[in-house]
């Protein structure tokens, strides 16, 4: 409290001061704006030794200014009562520190001197949010919904924008909103440029509000997708306006409708062509690995630009660079430049839509914008809402005759209330002609009105209307502990019965497509050495992961306790070595041997297997129960604590402000290893019969399984392919690795997967880490933690052991001890 | 595809399936499409690879559980007519079903439904779930920081709590009713299925 309060003075002391006398100097006194060699030239007497020199630098430092105190009300934003933030969300809050700020200006001024112009907002303010969004898309949860998502994206936005331009014009004829010079045509070109849903104000308001991923690709692709629909509405609009009522005829009209096809898959193509330029590039950027992060902003505004050149729907053009380039950028490029594209993605995100949404703000406070009509606006925000309503029920109604998972009502309801407007709309209204639309200034403030409502009102409501629809379901009870149990068992059954079953489009045709693209497109766009550690990495690593821990156990059988401490022979795998090398001359007995088999791991992403399946729309992180245990309270806790997440408990992963770590992520990782272990324990069990130990025995084992894992920082790091996080979900690509022969002893249970490998039951009783002591000290590498932090599992993008690998652990095991492949460990 | 009717044509035994099963022929024909799907090597029967090839079912805790709930005692493949009867515990109950006293109890009834939930606890098919049955399900499904003797200590009062005849094990009966509450006709149906 106290530092918020700091910071507010300190914001407004330094606007009052500086800002001030800024906009003074820009407007006032033309001595102190002289040029400095006008100066010298006029006045000089003496040599000057320092001079105010404001016009030198005015453009680029209004800039930056406003940039740093879009990002300082951020963080006053950020910074204020919980209280506040849970129920203004981040957005309206923005919009409200603009409208202090622009109360700020204008009272320095007496004119907005600072407004949202179009051309900033379009040139340089919106590409970077559309990159973002695309770069992060959930390519496999976006092209299974693609469908749906086109309906909504064009059939539901021409339903807007026709429904509230109609009814305008109708209530208008009915002299509702009195004398206006307008007509049906602008009516029209109003309704489309209100019409559509805004990417930006949606993700920003469907961040505090957590919703099943499926309901929130629907919105979100939509939002971005009707661009292109708004688009040729808009031009469409607007040239029939500039053309006047009578020379619109039938020719003209389908000379729009074809405008629609052209720019819609225009702007698509091109965005796939910029696309496809980009993965090329980062193919070959071997060598300038350090600005080839930089190439992806590039190509991507690059795309946008021309784009708009050839009036080609640029944000079209911008979503699909994005989402076709992911994959291939990601395996191409270095680790740490993919690090550094997805930090600078967001900054540059993030950043933008804090100015964005600071200066919708800011630009309101303005009197000669102002026009009010009270019949006008209010029946504008009456048929927005009500249109998106009745359109969504509609086209859902349709849709859940075709779709395989319908949609709920539920989800419904926030779908239509959640079509937000935000900043496209007014830039498109503050570009319209003022001479052809006599009318514009009310249509800009209809339109920042329906904004204000849209992102400050609907965003307000959003989380008490879902909490109200929500609670109305949930039935509130207290479980016992075999209840809880059979209910985390049933979510977990039903996973994996709806896995079997396929549930997302198994079917040929995206079949067909995986194979395509893995044998052509990626032969094209992928460097080479990318598409072998995709395929290979992953089960070779996992195999190792298991030899290693085998050596590990068996030095320390042999050699005593001690061993662990001070081996001199690795039970370290040299991966630089065996990945150099061919796999095959790694552990040849049973590489052999399961060469026929696929391991069925094909190259995916945990997250991207990480799905909703029952529509549930849940608050904010604590929105899981936490209700204590009736009597024992420890074992209720536990449970809570630890039970393994279902697919249904998990929250869609894309954030404008994080990167969407899940700490489900971790379990994941750590329920996949177990499960990988257990199938490679029964694989070697029935290959060498020796029987594992089934009993439980104590902790030690854990702490061993721990230290187990822990062997293999980089390994485990570079466990999973180029898609762990959260954007990149394509699996295609079959791994031609290894898999386990008579793995289930069929009828029977799995075994315990903590079960330890190998182990002779005559040692069993003599492995000293098996006793009740710790006379083994853990080793350096164990005593590492699991090191599947959130950091690290960023760095997966690619699936390369790298070579600049930061594994100083790893690298000091390497040095310390002798580099020794294992080959064979029998 | 094929048209509906040739496709199913090739199925054998098809209508009796629909029958016991209560699955639509839209239904059999997309079970099939998928188990072809799986089916990679064209065998005409799946065995576990194929099911481990599922890679999201690596993620899940007890999804070689249920793999293993496939495959009846001895045999080590599944054919079609198997894979269909298991999935069919999942359809979602018939609200409407006329009840018909002679008619041997529909797959997806809810106390089937119960019953092979309970066979996937009990692994050795002695008709209850012992102690350490259930530890070795709490140890799936529980994280890797839970101790031993935090795991025993949770599977002893979840006996406690279960076990009504103080035999130290679960009965089908006691399970059931522990399950009273719970609605299982949502909890172990999947929509598509309907």
């Amino acid at each position: 409290m106290a530092s918020s309060i700091y910071f507010c003075l300190l914001r407004t002391v330094f606007l009052v001061c500086f800002v001030n006398p800024l906009i003074q100097g820009l407007s006032g006194d033309v001595n102190l704006v002289n040029d400095r060699r006008h100066q010298l030239g006029n006045n000089l007497t003496g040599l000057p030794i320092v001079t105010f020199d404001w016009h030198h630098v005015q453009t680029p430092y209004l800039v930056i200014i406003w940039v740093f105190v879009a990002g300082l009300a951020k963080l006053l934003v950020i910074e204020l009562n919980h209280h506040v933030i849970n129920v203004i969300p981040e957005s309206g809050l923005l919009i409200m520190m603009g409208f202090i700020l622009g109360g700020i200006v204008w009272g320095a001024d007496k004119a907005q001197t600072f407004k949202l112009f179009p051309p900033t907002f379009f040139f340089y303010l919106l590409p970077q949010i559309i990159l973002d969004a695309s770069y992060f898309m959930p390519n496999k949860l976006f092209f299974s919904n693609l469908g749906s998502i086109l309906i909504y994206a064009i059939f539901g936005t021409c339903w807007n924008a026709s429904t509230v331009g109609l009814s305008l014009w109708g209530c208008y004829e009915a002299g509702v909103m009195g004398n206006l010079d307008i007509g049906l045509l602008q009516f029209l070109l109003f309704g489309s440029l209100i019409a559509a849903v805004d990417p930006v104000a949606v993700i920003a308001v469907f961040e505090e509000v957590h919703v099943n991923e499926v309901l929130f690709i629907l919105v979100f692709g939509e939002s971005l997708l009707n661009d292109g629909v708004t688009v040729v509405l808009y031009n469409v609009f607007d040239a029939f306006v500039a053309l006047g009522g009578p020379r619109i005829d039938a020719v003209e009209i389908s000379k729009g409708i074809f405008s629609f096809v052209v720019v819609a898959f225009g702007g698509s193509f091109l965005g796939i062509v910029f696309a496809i330029l980009l993965s090329l590039l980062t193919r070959c950027t071997k060598h300038i690995q350090i600005i080839e992060a930089g190439f992806i902003f590039v190509v991507g505004y690059l795309a946008y630009l021309t784009a708009d050149m050839l009036s080609l729907s640029a944000i079209l053009s911008v979503t699909f660079c994005g989402i076709c380039c992911q994959k291939y950028v990601n395996a191409n490029m270095d680790e740490k430049s993919v690090t550094t594209v997805r930090h600078a993605m967001k900054v540059l995100a993030n950043g933008s839509e804090t100015m964005i949404f600071v200066f919708l703000g800011v630009t309101a406070i303005d009197t000669e914008i102002w026009v009010w009509n009270t019949g006008f606006i209010l029946l504008t925000l009456l048929f927005v809402f009500i249109y998106r309503i009745i359109g969504v029920f509609l086209l859902t109604w349709m849709l859940n005759k075709f779709r395989l998972v319908p949609i709920e009502f539920i989800d419904q309801v926030v779908m239509s209330y959640g079509g937000l407007r935000g900043a496209v709309a007014y830039g498109l209204a503050a570009m319209l002609d003022q001479d052809k639309i006599p009318e514009k200034n009310l249509i800009l403030s209809t339109t920042l009105i329906v904004v204000y409502f849209t992102v400050i009102l609907q965003g307000i409501t959003m989380k008490p209307l879902v909490q109200w629809l929500k609670v109305k379901r949930a039935a509130h009870s207290d479980l016992k502990l075999i209840e809880k149990v059979n209910n985390r068992a049933f979510d977990h059954i039903l996973a994996a019965v709806e896995d079997i079953c396929g549930r997302i489009g198994d079917n040929w045709w995206t079949r067909g497509w995986n194979r395509f693209e893995e044998n052509y497109i990626s032969w094209l766009l992928m460097k080479p050495k990318a598409r072998k550690n995709r395929d290979y990495l992953f089960s070779i690593f996992h195999k190792l992961n298991l030899e290693d821990a085998v050596n590990y156990v068996s030095e320390g059988e042999r050699q005593g306790s001690l061993a662990f401490i001070r081996s001199d022979e690795a039970a370290n795998v040299d991966f630089k070595k065996q990945f150099g090398s061919e796999f095959t001359d790694v552990m040849p007995d049973i590489m052999v041997d399961m060469s026929n088999y696929e391991l069925g791991i094909e190259t995916f992403s945990v997250t991207s297997i990480i799905k909703d399946t029952i529509p549930s729309v849940s608050l904010d992180i604590h929105g899981q129960d936490r209700k204590n245990a009736m009597d024992d309270v420890n074992a209720h806790h536990l449970l809570q604590q630890h039970l393994y997440s279902s697919r249904k408990h998990h929250r869609h992963k894309y954030s404008r402000s994080h990167f969407g770590i899940n700490q489900s992520e971790n379990e994941v990782q750590e329920i996949f290893q177990r499960t990988m272990r257990s199938r490679l324990e029964s694989f070697k069990t029935a290959k060498m019969g020796v029987s594992p130990a089934k009993k439980i025995t104590k902790h030690h084992k854990k702490e061993l399984t721990h230290k187990m894992a822990n062997g293999h920082p980089d390994g485990t790091g570079h466990l999973y392919g180029d898609e762990v996080d959260s954007a990149v979900g394509s699996e295609t690509g079959a791994i031609r690795g290894t898999f386990l022969r008579d793995t289930y002893t069929v009828g029977a249970g799995i075994e315990n997967p903590v079960v330890f490998p190998d182990m002779d039951s005559s040692t069993h009783n003599s492995l000293p880490w098996l006793m009740e002591t710790d006379a083994v000290a853990p080793s350096q590498r164990a005593q590492w933690h699991l090191p599947w932090t959130p950091n690290r599992l960023r760095r997966l993008a690619p699936m390369r052991i790298s070579t600049y690998s930061t594994d100083s652990f790893l690298m000091a095991d390497l040095e310390e001890h002798e580099e020794k492949p294992q080959t064979d460990h029998e | 595809m094929g048209s509906t009717n040739s496709t199913l044509l090739k199925i054998p035994n098809v209508e009796v399936l629909m029958q016991e099963t209560g699955f639509s022929p839209a239904h059999i024909i997309r079970l099939h499409d998928r188990f072809k799907a799986l089916d990679k090597e064209g065998r005409g029967h799946l065995c576990p690879q194929d099911f481990g090839a599922i890679k999201e079912l690596a993620m899940n805790p007890i999804g070689d559980r249920i793999i293993g709930a496939f495959f009846s005692p001895g045999k080590e493949t599944v054919d079609f007519d198997t894979f269909v009867k298991i999935l069919a515990h999942f359809r979602p109950v018939d609200k409407d079903r006329p009840k018909e006293l002679n008619s041997p109890e529909p797959i997806n009834s809810r106390s089937n439904k119960l019953r092979f939930a309970f066979q996937l606890y009990d692994q050795d098919k002695d008709g209850k779930i012992s102690r350490d049955e259930l530890l070795q399900v709490l140890r799936a499904m529980l994280g890797m920081q839970v101790t031993e003797e935090q795991l025993e200590s949770v599977a002893d009062r979840t006996i406690q709590e279960a076990d009504l005849d103080r035999d130290d094990a679960i009965s089908f009966e006691e399970f059931r009713k522990s399950l009273e509450k719970i609605n299982i006709d949502n909890l172990m149906s999947i929509r598509f299925l309907r």
